[in-house]
């Protein structure tokens, strides 16, 4: 038992995703387990191992962390992605609370019934191109450094790239307009832990696809 | 007008109750503008005072902090409930996860209809009864201290306790088998910051009516169409 984190999920991006992200990005080896069925999950939950009854899990420094932020801001902690005050890391909340809620629209698309998809990827759409990448085309426009925050890079630099990728994802041109955001996704996606992370191989899951959808809803029954 | 913390919000609880327990509790008195018109928002969003075009926004230390999540570790922190090191502030971030997915069951209660309401309460009950406070009862059992994080009053037992309390609103009788958190909710109330806030004349909001909800809709012109969990 090395004394790597331990993520526990199925084996698919959903919430797990940041989290794989993060880790990489700060250069942390991490093992997975993946669930597959609903007797793997209920046996968690008898052992007393999810606080909540929920995945994602991760097992780090001792402590079987469950809900994802919480799990998140630690690494952030530990790894020193989390600025160098308060007030830094209150805009690195701020900046990554924001781009949550836009990820959140990504995480629920695969189970939005099939005539509401169309909807949801113009809502999707809108709120990128109108809300949230507005914003951080400003920061950086404003302050013209490399980072989101305190030049220096950081949990929230690691979001946004997580996020400016999974929305191309589903719509390919929505940069367009966004210079800044451009130019931030080259720089981040050549930060040597993040380029390993995107080459094949890494532990970065691929889009969700009809297997993936169809083995969460097996396991937990939504 | 000086220094004091500025909360915009309707008045009354949605998003921002939890921000107004914890500032209570850390002792901290704070203003409140509260949102009735469209053009108010309006002139907000103009202003450029909200991110990303939403409230809460609380001006804080120059700051306009807008997502709640944000704001609440911000004030956690600064006022030191956020527990001593990074593993307290990892078991408190855990618990308050909990509460806030407890929470937000009940944040959409009021805009839901009378039919919709009475299966959403059904599914508080349930989540809290079967999922929560069974979590937090062993958390309190096993230590025997006081407060859930590090034998020391923090920003998860401010949370705690308000998720007790508005389950309690929805079902009075809902504690009955978790005696830990009977005495828990006896203990925290009675902490004098606390005690104060719990009492009438204090900036804690009652529970959402059906004007709040119009405030709500005819402001942000959203939330017409909502269902139960």
């Amino acid at each position: 038992m090395s004394g790597k984190p331990r993520l526990t999920y199925c084996n698919g991006r959903g919430r797990m995703e940041p989290v794989r992200w993060l880790l990489a990005a700060a250069g942390v080896e991490f093992e997975e387990i993946f669930l597959e069925t609903r007797e793997q999950y209920e046996k968690l939950i008898k052992d007393g191992v999810l606080m909540f009854q929920q995945v994602p899990l991760v097992e780090i420094d001792g402590m079987k962390m469950v809900q994802t932020r919480a799990i998140l801001s630690y690494i952030a902690g530990k790894y020193h992605l989390y600025g160098k005050d308060l007030k830094e890391r209150a805009l690195i909340d701020m900046y990554v609370e924001g781009i949550t809620d836009l990820m959140q629209m990504i995480l629920m698309f695969p189970f939005s019934p099939p005539e509401a998809k169309e909807k949801n990827l113009d809502s999707i759409k809108e709120r990128a191109t109108n809300r949230y990448f507005p914003v951080f085309e400003k920061v950086l426009k404003q302050h013209g450094q490399d980072f989101l925050v305190g030049n220096k890079f950081s949990w929230a630099d690691v979001q946004l790239i997580e996020a400016i990728l999974a929305v191309e994802e589903k719509i390919p041109a929505v940069l367009s307009g966004f210079p800044q955001l451009q130019a931030f996704k080259i720089r981040m996606s050549n930060m040597p832990t993040i380029k390993k992370f995107l080459q094949p191989g890494s532990p970065r899951k691929p889009p969700p696809d009809e297997c993936y959808r169809e083995t969460v809803l097996k396991i937990f029954g939504k | 007008m000086a220094g004091k913390p500025k909360l915009y919000y309707f008045d009354g609880r949605g998003k921002m109750e939890s921000i107004r327990w914890l500032l209570a509790a850390a002792g901290v008195e704070f203003e409140e503008e509260f949102l009735e018109t469209r053009e108010q928002y309006e002139k907000l969003l103009q202003g450029g005072s909200l991110l990303f075009q939403q409230v809460p926004m609380v001006e804080i230390d120059g700051m306009k902090m807008v997502q709640t999540r944000a704001i609440l570790s911000y004030i956690a922190a600064k006022y030191n409930l956020y527990g001593k090191d990074l593993m307290e502030r990892a078991l408190i971030d855990m618990y308050v996860g909990g509460t806030d997915d407890l929470m937000g069951f009940i944040l959409i209660f009021p805009f839901l209809s009378a039919e919709d309401k009475e299966k959403q309460r059904a599914v508080i009950v349930q989540k809290a009864t079967s999922r929560y406070f069974p979590a937090y009862e062993k958390v309190l059992k096993d230590h025997g201290q006081d407060f859930l994080v590090g034998n020391s009053f923090s920003w998860a037992d401010v949370h705690l306790l308000e998720a007790i309390l508005v389950v309690e609103e929805k079902k009075s009788d809902v504690l009955l088998g978790f005696p830990q958190l009977q005495a828990f909710k006896a203990r925290i109330s009675s902490i004098p910051t606390i005690k104060k806030f719990l009492e009438p004349g204090s900036q804690r909001k009652p529970v959402p009516d059906d004007k709040y909800v119009e405030t709500v809709r005819r402001v942000l012109h959203m939330y017409y169409d909502m269902k139960a969990n």
